[in-house]
């Protein structure tokens, strides 16, 4: 037996590891995904004040602090019982599409766009954002950048500041937008929509033209059949910021929409000696290991997952590209088929991405979003509450439990990549069990293409707008499993 | 060998300072565990001199000053009396025995009761047992896995 | 002539201060064209058996942000030293603990044991708990063992330069690395070490527009228990601030936004503890001589460890809880 880890894995969430097993005929044993870290969050947040939350919280993630400034900031609402005026409502949500227009853009031309815009072939040398500009042209890359300065203006405009916003309150928000404000968000939220529609023709041109890519894209090797979960809004449209939410089923079918304050009786987590990082599931249908398949809890939460749980977008060109997406990928327009195939989620992010500048334009032409009538101090304390977002990366749960006094005595939270650690898990195993046979050498290649299995979720770290290619020196050693003495080693260059 | 306390005190200049002396050259008797460190106000006392003076191996703090209202700058010694209470809270949570800190309001005349709060202290903290800060140094060692984990570790 | 190198690493982080550098937008261009990143995690596909074959001292900078609560985070803050000629501790948690430090209020086994054992939505019968080896049928699997007390870069190697803020502020980076390509281009010294980069040597209150007026506190509130006039000293409103606490440079955005400054950007200077520096401001405007007065208003002061140290618990004075 002998053994080959990737580690770190690279362009995502920095920290993770792989473990490949293989049999001494070269076939694959068994592959394991790992997570090596953990902070404590849930258990240092006890004796915090409620509120703070909005500002602690942000730290899980500096790529998605929003998520959790906006989960924090409705489970304490919740906490404290209260409904926030409209105009803040309305500020929080222009906020988190601002925030959906610059994140996604960072995963698809920089850290997953590559593999899909690329090709999963290309020399390690070519496959990041450098190597997209080159088929794209360098303008691109000043349009990306261009691109997340402006999600980042709308954030510092609303949220105060670019990473971790501060905002959020229980009771509304606590920094009115002026009028020249509301302007630049205007003109920001047009630029968006240019934006996006470039981005549908990238997409186009570079992929959907081609039809290996299309191909890899249905390919079995990337399709793994599980419940899907998103928030929908009360039509079971797209809304990232609130909801109730919805699973569906492999087949398409609803098995259940609930309220985020029960979260608790349709999700469960199971934990693995091997990774700090838990497995949710859903606890109607059980854990059956990493297993896909409507008998198995193992869920997806993630763009495609979105898209498949909802029946379409609220604003038009992003419903058109829905459309468009399921009639390619499925020959239903209206999306009643789910899509299965792990790849399409660069697609599907696109369609968000299209949701979300549209919305930045609609939204910062609402007048009352310069009110004044954007904070009401909570009277009244319950003591519990649940707040659920969408971050980009899956549905994000924040559960606290306070004392009279709104000091948390308890936290929970599931935070978005985590719903996707077993089919991230799954993915991996199934693009190794492809590529590694019986007597074949293992290439760069094929090394990279069991990477690409996890990129597409985006697990939490988006990364940057620059992936420096240089020297790309990756070196594999393979150790005997039983002695640790290095056997082989595979450099990719 | 029985636990002695290490105490310092901060006396200010103008009482409480004065008033140890009275018990100095009254050869009032008092346990010599204390250190005294005078500063010309109580209210110059800072809680990072406290939790310094902890890091350091104090195993208590005694704060003197003037009573209220009879403070040479007028309002100083109101101000320690505000920080002291804010500090213990500080302490309790980072699990340091409030009663460690004591704040006193000793005059200028007051020797016998300046030898009678140091006796007491004295023996409180005596009766507290040293104060150990646990993991505060950083030890190189606490960075590998316990011996049973590390063996068989790639 | 080579370019200087460059490396970005980040340790028990979230991830905000690889943002906050790309945030400095097209000034990143010139980056990439005058420096050669030869490891940053998160960008490049470099691994850390790389790093260890580069030589001592060939890195001419690395930007090192995280904490160090792990052995592995240990053993790269090591790898990096070696390779370094300049590390700088980059961002609150590096320089201090920044919100990871919160942990040093409890243990690590009080945390393996909520998340592993004590959750509401576990099911994990068998209480299985994550080790750092692990024996499966094919082999063995390690993950790194996790520390009981977070430390700060400083504490655990030498560190050349500190630069606050969680994140750094985008301007205030973009500032540093032109002044380090200058001096790498001019040969200029380098400043003294121990230096704090990207930052000013005031407070954050110098930095904040709002009124400031004599302050006697009656009560303090919480920031969501008033709705607090936005001209005037939030502190003055009774609102905790860690404004005087906590060291300029980042434009005071927080307060600027309504809510009162958590101390992310670290000891002012000369202070070497940032939450007894705030005790000992809040305690100065406390209006009361009353004793039993004054404790009633302390009273009101919601969480003042995890409030004053909410950034600096791993640097300061006690730097963790006695447990």
């Amino acid at each position: 037996m002998r053994k080959i880890v990737i580690d770190p894995i690279t362009r995502l969430e920095g920290h993770g590891k792989i473990h490949l097993f293989i049999h001494d005929d070269g076939s694959l044993a068994n592959c394991y995904f790992q997570v090596p870290e953990l902070r404590g969050f849930e258990k240092f947040c006890v004796g915090r004040p409620v509120e703070e939350m909005c500002r602690i919280t942000t730290r899980i993630c500096g790529v998605c602090p929003d998520a959790h400034h906006m989960a924090a900031a409705k489970a304490a609402d919740a906490v404290f019982g209260v409904t926030i005026p409209s105009a803040a409502r309305k500020l929080r949500e222009l906020v988190y599409n601002g925030f959906y227009a610059g994140d996604h853009t960072t995963h698809f031309y920089a850290l997953g766009g590559p593999d899909f815009v690329c090709g999963p072939d290309a020399p390690p040398a070519e496959r990041n954002i450098l190597g997209v500009i080159a088929k794209v042209g360098l303008d691109a890359g000043k349009k990306v950048i261009a691109q997340r300065a402006r999600g980042q203006r709308v954030i510092e405009i609303i949220g105060g500041k670019k990473v971790h916003p501060v905002t959020a309150l229980p009771g509304g928000m606590s920094k009115r937008i002026t009028k020249e404000e509301q302007q630049e968000m205007i003109k920001i939220g047009d630029d968006m929509v240019e934006f996006a529609k470039f981005t549908i023709q990238v997409l186009n041109d570079v992929v959907l033209a081609n039809k290996a890519y299309v191909d890899m894209i249905l390919s079995d090797a990337y399709t793994h059949k599980t419940y899907n979960m998103g928030l929908v809004d009360a039509n079971n449209k797209i809304n990232f910021y609130d909801g109730m939410v919805r699973v569906t089923g492999p087949d398409g079918a609803e098995h259940a929409k609930y309220e985020p304050k029960n979260y608790l009786d349709y999700v469960a987590e199971h934990v693995e000696p091997y990774s700090y990082l838990k497995y949710p599931f859903l606890k109607k249908v059980g854990w059956k290991g990493f297993v896909d398949g409507k008998d198995s809890g193992v869920y997806k939460a993630t763009p495609l997952s979105r898209l498949n749980v909802s029946d379409g977008m609220t604003t038009p060109l992003a419903q058109e590209e829905y459309e468009r997406f399921y009639e390619t990928l499925t020959g239903d327009r209206m999306g009643k088929t789910p899509v299965h195939s792990t790849l399409a989620t660069h697609w599907a992010r696109v369609v968000e991405l299209t949701f979300a500048c549209e919305a930045v334009a609609q939204q910062a032409r609402d007048e009352e979003i310069t009110s004044d009538k954007i904070f009401e101090p909570p009277t009244g304390i319950i003591g519990e509450g649940v707040g659920i977002v969408e971050a980009p990366r899956g549905t994000l749960t924040h559960h606290y439990k306070t004392d009279a006094k709104g000091i948390i005595t308890e936290a929970n939270l599931i935070v978005g990549t985590t719903n996707n650690n077993a089919p991230i898990s799954m993915s991996i195993k199934k693009a190794a069990e492809g590529l590694i046979k019986k007597g074949a050498p293992i290439t760069d290649g094929m090394l990279n293409r069991i990477e690409m299995a996890f990129r597409a979720y985006d697990p939490c770290f988006g990364c940057a707008t620059h992936s420096l290619p240089g020297a790309m020196p990756m070196e594999i050693f393979i150790h005997d499993a039983a002695t640790g003495e290095i056997v082989d080693s595979v450099r990719r260059n | 060998m029985s636990f002695e306390p290490k105490i310092i005190g901060f006396l200010c200049n103008w009482c409480s300072y004065t008033g140890a002396d009275l018990a100095g050259t009254a050869r009032m008797k008092y346990p010599p565990n204390m250190t005294s460190i005078r500063v010309m106000c109580s209210g110059r006392v800072d809680p990072g001199f406290i939790l310094d003076a902890f890091q350091k191996g104090a195993d208590g703090v005694l704060i003197c000053g003037c009573h209220p209202g009879d403070c040479h700058y007028v309002e100083g010694n109101y101000k320690c009396m505000r920080r002291i209470p804010l500090t213990k809270k500080i302490m309790k949570e980072m699990g340091i025995e409030p009663r460690r800190l004591r704040l006193e309001w000793v005059s200028a005349s007051e020797g016998a009761r300046f030898q009678q709060i140091v006796t007491e202290f004295t023996e409180q903290i005596r009766a507290l047992g040293p104060l150990t800060l646990n993991e505060w140094a950083f030890a190189p060692t606490e960075a590998e896995a316990p011996h049973e984990q590390a063996a068989g570790r790639e | 002539m080579a370019k200087p190198k460059l490396a970005v690493y980040w340790a028990a982080s979230c991830g905000g201060c690889d943002i906050a550098i790309l945030d400095i937008e097209e000034k990143i261009l010139a980056v990439a064209d005058f420096f050669d990143p030869v490891f940053w995690p998160c960008v490049m596909d470099i691994k850390y058996d790389d790093v260890r074959k580069m030589e001592d001292k060939s890195i001419t900078l690395t930007l090192f942000n995280g904490a160090i609560r792990s052995d592995e985070n240990y053993e790269i803050a090591k790898l990096l030293r070696e390779k370094s000629v300049v590390l700088c501790a980059f961002g609150s948690c590096a320089s201090e603990g920044c919100i990871p430090g919160l942990a040093n209020l409890y243990t690590r086994d009080s945390i393996l044991d909520y998340v592993y054992k004590k959750s509401p939505s576990l099911e994990n019968g068998s209480a299985v708990v994550p080790r750092p080896i692990v024996h499966v049928p094919e082999g063995v699997l390690n993950i790194p063992f996790l520390w009981n007390t977070v430390r700060t870069l400083p504490q655990v190697v030498d560190v050349d330069y500190i630069i606050p803020g969680c994140p750094p502020q985008s301007d205030q980076i973009a500032a540093v690395i032109e002044a380090v390509i200058d001096i790498l281009k001019t040969g200029k010294p380098l400043p003294p070490k121990g230096t704090v980069l990207g930052a000013t040597d005031k407070t954050c209150c110098d930095e904040c527009p709002r009124e400031k007026n004599v302050k006697k506190i009656k009560k303090f509130v919480r920031p969501f228990e008033i709705k607090s006039d936005p001209q005037i000293c939030l502190l003055e409103q009774g609102i905790i601030c860690l404004g005087p606490a906590t060291r300029s440079g980042c434009g005071a955005k927080c307060v600027k936004a309504g809510v009162p400054c958590r101390g992310c950007y670290g000891l002012p200077v000369n202070v070497r503890d940032q939450g007894a520096k705030m005790a000992s401001a809040l305690a100065s405007v406390i209006d009361s001589t009353d004793p039993v007065e004054v404790e009633a208003i302390i009273d009101t002061i919601a969480d003042p460890v995890g409030t004053f140290y909410r950034f600096s618990l791993a640097a300061s004075m006690l730097r963790r809880a006695q447990v």
